[in-house]
C-alpha cells in the first residue's frame, strides 16, 4: 500500500503546469495535497457535492485542451458516480488523467467499508469504461518507477493507487479548515489560466 | 392517436444558444429533445457532452465555466431532482451563472397535471431561489437569451422550463 501523503507528494513533484482537482482524502489539509502543494494557485478544491471531482476535471479538461488535468479522486467517491468514467471516455480528453485513491472505506466519515472494496477490479473497470490507458500501482516504490509513464501516456488517463486508510472521526463542521477552498480557486483559477471573460 | 402540436421548433433553440455565444451543451436526452439532438448534432459551433446521469452535468459545467466557456445544461425535471446535490453544491454555492433547459415532463396547460414530475418542479425551484422562464412557442425562445443575461448578471443558476415538445 501506498501512503496517502507520499502518493500527492511524488505527483505533484511532476505537475509542472497541471492543474490538480482533488476531493476527499487526496486533499485532506492534514496529510494530502494542501500539505505538499508547490503551485496552489493550480489547485481545484471540490467539495460540497461528493463524486463530481471526476466531472469537473473533465469540463476543465476540455475548456483547456493544451493543459494537464489531473483529477485526484476517492473510491468511495467514484462509486456514487461510476457512470462518470463512460462519460469521461466517451469525451475522451487528451489531457485528462484520472487518479484513484483507493484506500477500500470512507476515510472521511470514519473508515466505514465501502461496498465491494474487496472485489472490485479498479483496473478492469477502467479498461472496460474506455480510457486510452490504464496504470495500477500497489506500492510507492513501483509508483515512483512508473509514474512518468503513466503520466506521459495520451489520455483519457486512469491511475489506480492502492493506499493505505487513514481516518478521521470529526464532523465537518469540527474539522481544521481549508485554506484553498473550492471558493477561493473559482475566484482565482481562470485568471491563472488566462480565461478572459 | 392524437399527436400535440408542435410549436416550439429546435432551430429557435439552436439559434439562442448561438446568438448568445454558447460553447457546450451538457445533456442527457429526454423525449422533448430528440429532434434538438439531431439539430445539436450537424451545429460545428455547439459542443454536445453527453453525461449518464444528470447530476454530472453541473459539475461538468462547472469545470467548463472555470476554464473559460460558456456551457449550458440540457436535461429533463426529473433529471433536476436526482441532480439536487450537484445544483447546490456546485450550482449554487459557487455562484456559477449556469442556465440549465429543462424538459418539462407532464406539463399542461389543460386539464389535470396528473405527473408529478411536472408538479413538483416549481416548487423545488423555489425552494432553492432558482429564477425560471416557460417557453412553449417559437415566439418564447427569446425568454433563453433573458435566462443567460440573468445568469451571468446575478451569478446564479436560472432554469429554462421547455414546456412543449420540440418538433423537426
Amino acid at each position: 500500500m501506498i501512503d496517502n501523503s507520499d502518493a500527492v507528494k511524488l505527483l505533484d513533484s511532476k505537475r509542472d503546469n497541471a492543474v490538480f482537482v482533488a476531493t476527499m482524502n487526496a486533499n485532506n489539509v492534514h496529510f494530502g495535497l494542501p500539505t505538499v502543494t508547490s503551485n496552489e494557485k493550480l489547485d481545484f478544491p471540490i467539495s460540497g457535492a461528493m463524486s463530481k471531482a471526476s466531472d469537473v476535471a473533465l469540463g476543465l479538461a476540455l475548456a483547456q485542451p493544451d493543459r494537464k488535468i489531473l483529477c485526484l479522486d476517492g473510491d468511495g467517491s467514484l462509486l456514487m458516480n461510476l457512470g462518470a468514467m463512460v462519460t469521461i471516455s466517451n469525451k475522451a480528453p487528451k489531457n485528462l488523467v484520472h487518479v484513484l485513491f483507493n484506500n477500500k472505506v470512507y476515510a472521511v466519515t470514519g473508515g466505514q467499508p465501502i461496498p465491494g472494496g474487496e472485489q472490485v477490479d479498479w483496473e478492469d473497470m477502467a479498461k472496460s469504461a474506455g480510457y486510452a490507458r490504464v496504470f495500477s500501482f500497489d506500492n510507492l516504490e513501483d509508483m515512483t518507477n512508473g509514474i512518468d509513464e503513466a503520466l506521459a501516456a495520451e489520455g483519457p488517463v486512469f491511475i489506480h493507487l492502492l493506499i493505505t486508510p487513514q481516518i478521521e472521526n470529526t464532523p465537518v463542521q469540527f474539522r481544521t479548515p481549508a485554506k484553498r477552498t473550492v471558493h477561493t480557486a473559482i475566484a482565482d483559477l481562470p485568471e491563472t489560466l488566462g480565461v478572459k471573460r | 392517436m392524437a399527436t400535440q402540436e408542435v410549436i416550439l421548433h429546435p432551430a429557435s433553440v439552436v439559434a439562442e444558444l448561438k446568438k448568445n455565444n454558447i460553447s457546450h451543451v451538457v445533456w442527457l436526452p429526454d423525449s422533448e429533445t430528440n429532434f434538438l439532438f439531431q439539430l445539436l448534432n450537424n451545429e460545428p459551433t455547439l459542443d454536445l457532452v453527453p453525461v449518464c446521469r444528470e447530476g454530472e452535468t453541473m459539475a461538468i459545467a462547472a469545470g467548463l465555466w472555470v476554464g473559460g466557456k460558456r456551457p449550458v445544461v440540457l436535461i429533463q425535471n426529473t433529471g433536476i431532482f436526482e441532480a439536487g446535490d450537484s445544483i447546490r453544491g456546485l450550482g449554487l454555492d459557487i455562484n456559477q451563472p449556469l442556465v440549465m433547459l429543462v424538459g418539462y415532463r407532464g406539463w399542461s396547460r389543460h386539464g389535470l397535471t396528473r405527473d408529478s414530475a411536472a408538479r413538483f418542479i416549481e416548487h423545488i425551484l423555489h425552494a432553492w431561489g432558482i429564477n425560471y422562464y416557460l417557453i412553449e412557442t417559437d415566439d418564447d425562445a427569446d425568454r433563453i437569451s433573458l435566462a443567460i443575461e440573468e445568469a451571468e448578471r446575478t451569478s446564479k443558476p436560472v432554469a429554462v422550463l421547455v414546456g412543449t415538445e420540440f418538433g423537426s
